[in-house]
């Protein structure tokens, strides 16, 4: 082992009087350093004495060293000797310190040096007396007097610091003194010119002072900051300044809203739910979340918005769906599509319009584009090979029909898509074929239908690419599937159906059969268009003065990126094409997927009977929106972010900020007088808010969210550092800098509050009613930071704005989203009927928990009288446990966790 | 948190169930053990090291010379450095060294969990729950083991849990 010691080290004394009594042979070089140098890796500070071990490890204490010696040699420490090993570090040491710096680097003396020392001098001295010992732990001499020893050497050395009346600590000391391993360091370490030698090393070290040591600071590292030319700052003041002026007039609203020539007209579409699936988060985040968020940034730009969606009604689910309900298919849609728009009101998304495909619009556009393709020759006539179940005695829709993938194998794979290997297929070509229904093999039956003939319009749909993608925000993930289409070839795809519920084939020979949603899905977006404005023509047949930015999730692309801009081409009639084509990746759920069928994960209709509300979902879903890449919604990473981001930080500064001007300027927004940090803060957060900016523009809407935090952030250290709750209370120049430093701080926050509009509308509200925004800086998002809120302005009441989630509530949402307990029972639903849905289970789950309800009831009823009647002790306990068996069952069916039966319980 | 607290939350955690009475004195508010038989002890980490060797649980003070004398160290640090000090620089530079001293260890000694961890942890705790999450990165080393500690059992009690994230934000911050 290594020591390093320095010239004139007090700790060396110590340190080397317990290394002299180790009883054995011990290794120990003694490097000598100079009183600088840093020699513990890990310490900022340079520290000496310090033993290195033959382990690496470094022991940087004193007391530790010379603990180690002792230990070495078999010496453990009692109770009594930590305590005055304790007593050393604690208060001795720094009354020490201070003591020997005014001697020795002061020149101080007398009653100076002594007079803070006293107190602890007497202390030792009774408890040497009172003890009636020799030594300060008993009857031997312990490692606490080689220690305490070592520390008051160099001043108790010099009898005018060693009062007479003290007399215990004299014999104590000079019983120690005279020692030979004890003499020996003294030599070494003092070198005959008694406290002197310890010059050069105190002088270098910080003035001590009793009682509190303080430690020389370290400069805070902050967080790397891009660097600013003078120009950027000198702009970003001069908008600062502007403020409010310079914001662009509001537009009028209107209704309905049209595109407007020499005006930027956004279009957005969100994917259209198939009605009677309730969505889960990944296709609320997938579709219209995403959408909402780019709408309502598209607003604050001041672009002539149109935000529109709808529930894709037609088809095979819902026909089979209303005849278990004993519906028609309409009321079957009716119900539903309330369902959608209840979920998606809660959380408030910005539809201009949530409709449907249903209606006679649809129709009627439909058969236009059919009529046109018709007679343009790009539909087409074949006899397809079908399955038919005999046992339903029907044909079979794609998705009631179930095999193994002809590519890759996959056992269960779909009459139209293999879920493992993303293939479409066509059913027939499906291997061991079974109807999902009744689990018969159907057989291929002949029938009449009509093709779209995609090889003969693919050309066109080259051209447009060609046109499109450049310069397109579409997302690398659709670029990529429309690529690896045309890469395969197209093929002609089949646009009908045998099915009732459904848009008419206007043509003869095809009365009993239907449009297949593949066709007539993606112009719902037109028709729902026609039922909101008879000029829908406006929007959808002007490419010219449109954009079209329609999201979904990955499995959609094909459809709107390659077959409905077939069918449009085709059809010859300016209809406006995708520009910008957003499809995000899939949210998984905790480690798994969502699973309807299952009953895992959350969907949009529990979202709401957790307690959390919308705006945090919103913000959560967004944090991790599978932008990019797969991503995976987690319980614990969202009670995270919800507190460290919302809570500790957005929230946390924006409440501070107002606090401040309520507080302390009764809340005025006080005069700003900016400092050259102020201006560069101005540039930084202009800065940011471009970022911002050039990221919703992309539709990266993950990433602009980061950009929200890191103003927050700014804004919290800007805080942090300028301590204003503190200059409040001083002088008048620090009253103004509190000032200051309060009004763009609360300006921040209110640039907060737009910028987050689009991601959580309702805090943005809340933040903008606390603060008394005006409407116009509500309603428009610059590009540069203004000054919003000037001196002067009256801010409202100011209230925390997030709530923290806790590990015990995040825990039993958990438990009750994992599936678990409801799967046994969802399983067997799921054979029984291939089309339940969560909407149904749930409905089933009521009346099962209003079946136990009832019985729980009884039985306790039953229990009751027993007890009542004083029956025998065996009777009453077997009922008692059938009682607590329908609770458990009770318990599940609700889903809660289960209370542990220990019958009473005090409340 | 007061001494008297500390030392009953690492009561309940060595699983001592005789309930010992403490006292606080002086400005500073040192705990002062009275004990039934013999003579009180003053000091948190004496008082400490006593509860270890009341519950038969020397181990956690540390098997080697080596050890011990590290556990000791540690604990001289706790009520020298992280006590008494709130101003704000001097945690920063001592959660600095701490973080690189931690960098290479599971535990304070290395690869054993002792006393210095309980105490350090119990020391650490109110200014780490006001950690933000970058400083808490900025720390990663002291966050890991201090997310380490909190999690093992008997030791966090009714102490919030201070939260950690495991996904890095501010790799490339700009």
């Amino acid at each position: 082992m290594r020591l390093f010691v320095s010239e004139g080290t007090p700790g060396s004394l110590p340190v080397l009087a317990a290394a002299g009594r180790v009883r054995g042979r011990i290794e120990l070089l003694i490097n000598t350093v100079g009183p600088e140098e840093c020699v513990v890796p890990f310490l900022t500070r340079p520290k000496v004495p310090v033993l290195q071990l033959d382990s690496g490890n470094y022991l940087f204490s004193t007391t530790a060293i010379c603990r180690y010696f002792f230990l070495l040699s078999g010496w453990e420490q009692d109770d009594l000797t930590n305590q005055w090993l304790e007593w050393e570090a604690t208060e001795l040491q720094p009354a020490l310190s201070a003591a020997l710096y005014y001697l020795v680097v002061q020149g101080k003396k007398g009653e100076d040096i002594l007079g803070p020392l006293r107190k602890a001098l007497t202390h030792i001295d009774q408890s040497l007396s009172h003890q009636n010992c020799p030594f300060l732990a008993g009857e031997t001499e312990s490692l606490a007097d080689i220690v305490l020893w070592g520390a008051l050497y160099p001043l108790l050395q010099d009898p005018a610091y060693l009062p007479e009346e003290l007399g215990a600590l004299r014999s104590w000391f000079q019983t120690l003194s005279t020692q030979e391993p004890c003499q020996r360091a003294v030599e070494t370490v003092l070198k005959q010119q008694g406290v002197l030698a310890l010059r050069s090393y105190l002088q270098k070290q910080p003035q001590a002072h009793p009682s509190e040591g303080k430690v020389v600071s370290n400069e805070p590292e902050e967080e790397e900051l891009a660097t600013l030319s003078e120009e950027e700052i000198a702009m970003a003041v001069t908008a600062w300044e502007k403020g409010l002026g310079s914001l662009p007039s509001l537009r009028p609203q209107q209704n309905p809203v049209l595109p407007v020539a020499g005006e930027r007209n956004v279009l957005i579409t969100s994917a259209l739910p198939y009605v009677n699936n309730v969505p889960h988060l990944g296709n609320i985040i997938g579709c219209v979340l995403s959408a909402d968020v780019f709408a309502r940034y598209s607003r604050l730009r001041q672009w002539n918005t149109l935000y529109l969606c709808g529930t894709d009604e037609y088809g095979t689910a819902t026909e089979t769906k209303a005849m278990e309900e004993g519906l028609t298919p309409r009321e079957i849609c009716d119900k539903y599509h309330r369902i959608h728009a209840d979920i998606y009101h809660w959380f408030n998304i910005s539809f201009d319009i949530f409709g449907r495909t249903t209606t006679p619009q649809q129709t009627k556009i439909t058969q236009d584009i059919f009529q046109r393709l018709l007679t343009r020759g790009f539909v087409v006539q074949d006899t397809v090979e079908q399955l038919r179940c005999e046992h339903c005695a029907r044909f079979l829709a794609d998705r009631f029909v179930e095999g193994v993938c002809p590519f890759c194998g996959y056992e269960e794979a779909r009459g139209d898509q293999c879920d493992k290997c993303g293939k479409l297929i066509n059913a027939i070509e499906l291997k061991k074929p079974q109807c999902k229904v009744c689990r018969s093999c159907p057989v291929v039956k002949s029938s009449k239908h009509l093709f779209l003939d995609l090889p003969k319009l693919e050309n066109r749909l080259e051209d447009w690419l060609g046109k499109t993608l450049p310069g397109s925000d579409w997302t690398p993930n659709a670029r990529f599937i429309i690529r690896s289409w045309l890469r395969d070839g197209l093929k002609p795809r089949c646009i009908t159906r045998d099915l009732k519920w459904g848009t008419p084939v206007p043509l003869e020979g095809f009365e009993d059969k239907v449009f297949y949603v593949w066709f007539d899905a993606t112009i719902g977006y037109l028709s729902i268009t026609a039922n909101y404005t008879e000029q829908w023509e406006r929007w959808w047949k002007n490419p010219e003065q449109v954009d079209l930015y329609q999201f979904m999730a990955k499995d959609n692309v094909p459809f709107h990126g390659l077959v409905f801009p077939c069918s449009a081409l085709g059809a010859e009639d300016n209809y406006t094409l995708v520009k910008h084509l957003i499809a995000t990746e899939y949210l998984n759920y905790e480690d798994g997927k969502f699973s309807k069928s299952r009953g895992v994960g959350v969907f949009g209709d529990m979202a709401q009977n957790t307690g959390i509300p919308a705006d945090i979902w919103r913000f959560y879903l967004l944090y991790i929106r599978p932008e990019g890449q797969d991503s995976a919604f987690s319980w614990t990473d969202m009670l995270l972010k919800n507190n460290s981001e919302l809570l500790n930080n957005l929230g946390n500064f924006v409440n501070r900020a107002g606090m401040f001007v309520s507080k302390f300027f009764g809340g005025y927004v006080p005069e700003m007088v900016l400092t050259p940090d102020d201006q560069r803060l101005l540039a930084h957060i202009t800065l940011e808010l471009q970022h911002y900016h050039q990221l919703l523009e992309k539709v990266r809407i993950r990433d602009a969210l980061r950009s929200i935090l890191t103003i927050s952030r700014h804004g919290n250290q800007y805080i942090q550092v300028n301590e204003p709750w503190k200059r409040i209370k001083g002088s008048e120049a620090d009253r103004q800098r509190a000032g200051t430093v309060t009004g763009l701080a609360v300006n921040i926050a209110a640039l907060l509050s737009v910028m987050i509009q689009p991601y959580m509308p309702t805090v943005s509200a809340t933040i903008q009613t606390q603060l008394q925004l005006p409407l116009q800086v509500c309603s428009v998002l610059p590009i540069k930071f203004l000054c919003t809120l000037p001196a002067g302005h009256q801010i409202g009441t100011v209230s925390p704005l997030f709530q923290k989630l806790e590990n015990d509530q995040i825990e039993s949402l958990r438990q009750r989203f994992g599936g678990g307990q409801l799967e046994e029972s969802l399983e067997f639903k799921a054979k029984a009927s291939p089309k339940s849905t969560v909407v149904e289970t749930v409905t089933a789950g009521l009346q099962q928990i209003q079946v136990l309800m009832d019985e729980v009831t009884k039985q306790g009823n039953i229990v009751r009288e027993l007890k009542a009647q004083k029956a025998d002790k065996n009777q009453v306990a077997a009922e008692v446990a059938k009682l607590l068996d329908l609770k458990k069952q009770l318990a599940v069916a609700e889903g809660k966790p289960l209370e542990t039966p220990k019958g009473k319980k005090k409340k | 948190m007061a001494a008297a607290a500390e030392l009953k939350l690492l009561e309940k955690s060595l699983g001592l169930s005789k309930e010992n009475k403490y006292s606080a004195q002086g400005e500073r508010q040192i705990p002062v053990l009275q004990t039934n038989n013999g003579p009180s002890l003053t000091g948190l980490t004496t008082i400490a090291t006593h509860l270890v060797k009341q519950a038969n649980k020397e181990y956690l003070l540390g098997s080697t010379a080596e050890e011990k004398a590290v556990v000791q160290q540690w604990l001289e640090y706790r009520v020298t450095r992280v006590d008494g000090h709130s101003n704000k620089e001097d945690i920063h530079s001592l959660l600095k060294d701490l973080n690189s001293y931690l960098e290479d260890k599971v535990y304070i000694t290395g690869n054993n969990f002792t006393l210095a961890d309980i105490l350090l942890y119990y020391g650490l705790h109110r200014f780490i729950v006001d950690l933000t999450v970058q400083e808490k990165e900025k720390y990663l080393n002291v966050s890991r083991w201090f997310c380490h500690i909190q999690h093992y059992p008997g030791i966090r009690q009714q102490l919030s849990s201070v939260v950690f994230i495991k996904n890095r934000l501010y790799t490339n911050s700009h």
